[in-house]
């Protein structure tokens, strides 16, 4: 890797001003797990790393009345080992046990990934789908104003999440369709009945990012059953084709994995 | 043989195991010598590419940097050379274009080396790289090999302009075509055996070292045969003679073939250490190990075969397109011939044989060896071919392999493409195989599986290999620039204990466990009085390493005769101190004793003796107890063995899992069985990789898709089912150890078995074949083309 400064934040205070001072080319760092491959790969060159990892305000888990708040510091393995996010949303616990492998999951952050957005991880299909309210230092953002495209998010220069508040729902999974070689999600469902209605997210499989499902949702709002489902036409458009999977195959799989996921929810 | 719990049979845990597992062993990578610079090679991007101009300038003058070379400063320095031509048609010898250490005004592949700077740090000889400015003139890319041979102006060298490298044959086409005429039915299939990326846990790595005041060079690599890198390199490209050239490969963390060949990188920093007067240290990391370890397989085939009317094979017919990649390997051309042409035979009497494989250059990885080589493309085809016949003619596919078997009674049998298999008994291991994997209560679990919701599939393939590499005289009559025996050196030590310096190479293969239970066995001495010492030319006298399940059968017998020069030797001493003839002197359970007498003198006794020879017949025999054996074999080892594989299909995701896999081998005698049962563990999870997950895929502009871990599938410990493993045994018939090798055994057979499992869970929709690997998207996507053509 290149050479950059490093500075460890003792606070989000002490992180907000020394990115402002690094300028553009400074980059946050959460848990890393995207940012330091990046870095010996040689493919970014920030003039300075801002490491959140030392913050420990970031890293709570609380749960209130019908939601919990989950610190953007907070690792896969601790959202996934949380009595409160076991109790309140299970299909969220579950997933983050399931992201990467045992050290991703202790390194790896859900501000991290959230901030990152990458267009196969896992988080962004559950937050779109709870109808989640990313926190920065600066704003609350709702989850359908979050996700911009491929890598793409609302957040602006100098703004940090803090937090993430996921409303509990009535019921909800996630089902992952992994890509063989990577883990990564070649194409993951998130179901959940809320307040608000059925939401449906796909993560791994739109050309730009996680979206939501309007024909699924409409499909399940009526009956919240897998049966629903069949016979709904998952259009290949619009999704991605590569060596792993051709959009065709990936709409399939929305499909079965949708399915699969409303009848793990119950 | 002695009565020890440590010999020949016993299941003695590995001993180098305490070392690997604790971290103790010394790997390339462990070594430092002092003053070490570090080389980081600058690699094309391109596929293609016509190299303008490169500016080395700011590079120069980077921080830490001592020197930058390119194609220009290796002008005059000889190319990698390949170890095997292959004469082909109308006796036309192979075309072998020049690979250049460093690329020489084209690059021929993404990953070929375009410039090397060497620094005081990896990480300065890095940044340095990043300024050098190269001028590329793009070229479009030669990559579909069938598309290659056409032609059109797209050439990855002038001296091939249809990108035909040899055009080779074997068998006799016009009896094959004459059964072919009077078949009863004849069965066809297209085939591709996909390409591979070895992929070592270990990097490759070398260091160049030079010594300025004995003018001596030092190569330290991670090779499989360090002789044999002594040898092409000192010889062919530096011109350093062996005498002022050591090679070490110390601890070589898994090869699979890979770390045979010499490498551009080995020459490169032994040059390169002369020049600067300083080591010259690199390591690949894993995206360079990706795009510069030469790859595996990557054929297409068209396959028949023609059947009489009582289902007896008649004739087998193959075309074969075998990627060369853009450079000729050390052992590339004998890849798709003698180890692939001369095994279609299979297990099987089938009177008439032909074979046509026509080697492409492509602008890809160069292609040669991989677990196997030539063996499991050649399986591949036989066995899938078969199983479509079976399901053709309505037969049962294990009892139709076993009508077509070589019955054992006609060994020795001579086949129709060349070889002649010594001995073998198919049948014993199809009964094992059977026996293994309960074929009564198949229907059961195919009912079960369908109750889930899954198609259950099972699946069976045989298989032979030609291991035990080679006669000397037989490889060279068909183009092996190399012999193919092996040495060892038994020095016994003046209190007993035991050094053994075999050419062999253990990178994985646990050498130093078996090689000491043939010793302990045969000298009736404890394993702890015995030492394995390889990977090291200054100290093993000559080798030709590890490679083509070779070690045992060839190497091993090297230190089988080798103990027996010092048993015969120590005979004569102890005739003298007992005072006895030689002919009534026997050697057992570590005593020489004359015989029917209890007169005896125990091994460490004669050991003594010979090197404190104060009572010993100094008019007859020399001091010293030192014996050294070459061994060249006298024909090829025969392994062969059945396997079963059972699998379920999910339709809904074209998810397959394996359920249970049974393997029966036949390896000849064997000396560990523990560790033989480790190999076949092995060669089984690298066959279903090749099976299920692997595949090194190309785009059209020849940029390596598949270049990490990221898109590159390597089977995980989830993908591999609980195998069941069991052996018969035929004892080879021309070593003394009886033994065949088992090293390539599971990685030969397994991919035809879970095929044929695959297309038999398939058969509901009709799908009569699927490509490797077959990956979730294959199959849904073989399933779905299968339900439109019924439309």
């Amino acid at each position: 890797m290149h050479n950059f400064e490093y500075h460890r934040a003792g606070s989000l205070a002490d992180a907000a001003s020394a990115l402002k001072k690094a300028g553009e080319d400074g980059k946050l760092m959460a848990g890393g797990q995207t940012l330091i491959p990046t870095l010996k790969l040689r493919l970014a060159q920030p003039s300075a790393v801002i490491d959140l990892s030392g913050i420990k305000e970031l890293a709570s888990i609380k749960a209130g009345a019908g939601e919990v708040t989950i610190g953007a510091g907070a690792t896969h393995a601790a959202v996934a080992a949380s009595k409160d996010v076991q109790g309140k949303i299970k299909a969220l616990a579950d997933l983050a046990a399931h992201i990467g492998d045992r050290q991703v999951r202790h390194r790896g952050t859900i501000g991290g990934s959230l901030a990152n957005n990458d267009p196969a991880a896992d988080y962004p299909a559950a937050v779109l789908a709870l109808g989640a309210t990313i926190v920065t230092n600066q704003r609350k953002i709702a989850a359908d104003e979050f996700f911009k495209g491929l890598f793409e998010t609302a957040l602006k220069p100098g703004e940090i999440i803090t937090a993430v508040s996921f409303p509990a729902p009535e019921k909800a999974a996630y089902m992952k369709f992994a890509n063989p070689a990577s883990r990564f999600a070649l194409v993951g469902v998130f179901v959940a009945k809320t307040k608000g209605g059925v939401r449906v997210a796909v993560t791994g499989a739109g050309e730009s990012g996680v979206f939501r499902s309007a024909a699924l949702e409409k499909a399940l709002s009526g009956n919240f059953s897998a049966k629903a489902i069949e016979g709904v036409a998952m259009p290949a458009k619009g999704l991605n084709s590569d060596i792993h999977a051709s959009a065709e195959y990936r709409a399939h799989l929305i499909g079965v994995m949708a399915k699969r996921a409303v009848a793990a929810a119950g | 043989m002695a009565p020890l719990d440590t010999g020949i049979g016993a299941a003695v845990r590995r001993r180098e195991d305490a070392r690997f597992l604790t971290g103790r062993g010394t790997y390339t990578d462990d070594i430092n010598r002092p003053g070490q610079a570090h080389a980081y090679i600058l690699r094309s991007p391109h596929a293609h590419a016509t190299i303008k101009k490169v500016d080395i300038k700011k590079a120069k003058s980077s921080p830490g940097v001592i020197a930058v070379y390119t194609g220009e400063d290796f002008k005059p320095i000889n190319g990698v050379p390949c170890g095997w031509l292959v004469t082909g048609k109308n006796n036309k010898p192979m075309i072998e274009p020049k690979h250049p250490i460093i690329a020489e005004g084209k690059a021929r592949h993404v990953g070929d080396p375009v410039a090397v700077v060497i620094a005081e740090t990896k990480a300065e000889a890095r940044d340095a790289a990043e300024k050098i400015d190269i001028d590329y003139g793009a070229l479009p890319a030669v990559v579909d090999m069938k598309a290659a041979l056409k032609g059109g102006g797209k050439s990855v060298h002038d001296a091939a302009p249809d990108n035909l490298c040899f055009d080779w044959e074997l068998g006799d086409k016009a009896a094959t075509d004459a059964a072919f005429a009077k078949a009863a039915h004849v069965t066809t299939l297209d085939l591709v055996n996909n390409r591979l990326v070895p992929n070592a846990l270990e990097p490759r790595a070398a260091i160049g070292d030079y010594d300025k005041a004995t003018g001596e060079h030092t190569l330290y690599t991670t090779s499989q045969n360090p002789h044999v890198i002594r040898l092409l390199m000192g010889a062919f490209v530096l011109g350093i003679p062996e005498h002022k050239l050591r090679v070490v490969s110390p601890d070589v963390g898994g090869g699979f073939g890979s770390k045979i060949y010499h490498y551009a990188e080995e020459a490169l920093v032994t040059w390169a250490a002369k020049q600067l007067g300083r080591p010259v240290k690199w390591t690949a990391d894993r995206s360079e190990s990706f795009m510069s370890d030469a790859h595996g397989r990557d054929h297409v085939s068209h396959v028949e075969l023609a059947l009489d009317k009582d289902n007896k094979f008649l004739g087998f017919r193959f075309e074969t397109l075998a990627n060369m990649g853009a450079y000729l390997s050390t052992f590339a051309p004998c890849i798709p011939t003698y180890l692939h042409g001369t095994l279609l035979a299979g297990n099987y009497s089938t009177p008439a044989i032909h074979t046509n494989v026509k080697a492409v250059f492509t602008n890809t990885v160069p292609v040669d060896a991989y677990r196997g080589a030539g063996r499991p493309e050649a399986t591949f085809m036989i066995e899938r071919v078969i199983d479509k016949a079976a399901r053709e003619l309505k037969t049962d596919p294990a009892e139709l392999r076993r009508k077509n078997y070589i019955k054992p009674e006609q060994f020795p049998y001579q086949t129709p493409v060349a070889l002649m298999y010594d001995i073998g008994n198919y049948g014993a291991t199809l009964d094992q195989v059977l026996k293994l994997s309960d074929p009564g209560g198949y229907a059961q679990r195919k009912a079960a599986s369908k109750a889930k919701g899954k198609l259950r599939g099972r699946g069976i393939a045989s298989y032979i290999e030609a291991c035990g590499i080679a006669p000397s005289n037989v490889v060279g009559s068909l183009g092996a620039r190399a012999g193919l025996y092996e040495a060892a050196t038994v020095r016994v030590n003046p209190t007993g204990s035991v050094v053994v310096f075999t050419g062999s190479h253990s990178h994985g293969q646990g050498h130093e466990t078996t090689f000491a239970q043939v010793v302990s066995s045969m000298l009736g001495i404890p394993m702890e009085s015995i030492e394995i010492s390889h990977g090291d030319t200054n100290r093993v006298p000559f080798g030709m390493g590890t490679y083509g399940s070779r070690s045992i059968a060839v190497g091993g017998t090297a230190i089988h005769n080798a103990v027996n020069k010092i048993i015969a030797k120590g005979k004569k001493i102890a005739a003298h101190m007992l005072e006895a003839a030689e002919a009534d002197i026997e050697f057992k359970n570590g005593k020489f004793t004359v015989a029917g007498t209890d007169r005896s003198k125990a091994f460490g006794e004669i050991a003594l003796a010979a090197y404190v020879p104060h009572k010993y017949p100094l008019e007859t025999v020399e001091p010293g107890l030192d014996e050294t054996a070459f061994y060249d074999p006298k024909n090829f080892t025969f392994p062969a063995g059945s396997y079963v594989c059972e699998v379920e299909v999910d339709p809904d995701t074209g998810v397959v899992e394996i359920q249970s896999f049974a393997a029966a081998d036949d390896f000849g005698r064997i000396i560990n069985p523990m560790i033989v049962e480790g190999q076949v563990h092995g060669g089984l999870a690298q066959g279903i990789g090749q099976a299920l997950t692997e595949a090194c895929v190309y785009d059209k502009n020849g940029q390596l898709q598949t270049g990490s871990f990221m898109d590159y599938c390597m089977p995980r410990a989830q993908d591999v089912p609980n195998f069941k493993v069991a052996h018969s045994v035929t004892a080879c018939t021309h070593n003394p150890l009886g033994v065949k090798g088992c090293g390539e055994a599971g990685a030969i057979g397994a991919p035809p078995t879970v095929i044929n499992a695959i297309v038999d869970a398939l058969q509901e929709y009709g799908v009569e074949h699927i490509d490797m690997p077959a990956t979730p998207h294959r199959v849904w996507k073989a399933i779905q083309d299968a339900k439109a053509r019924k439309r």
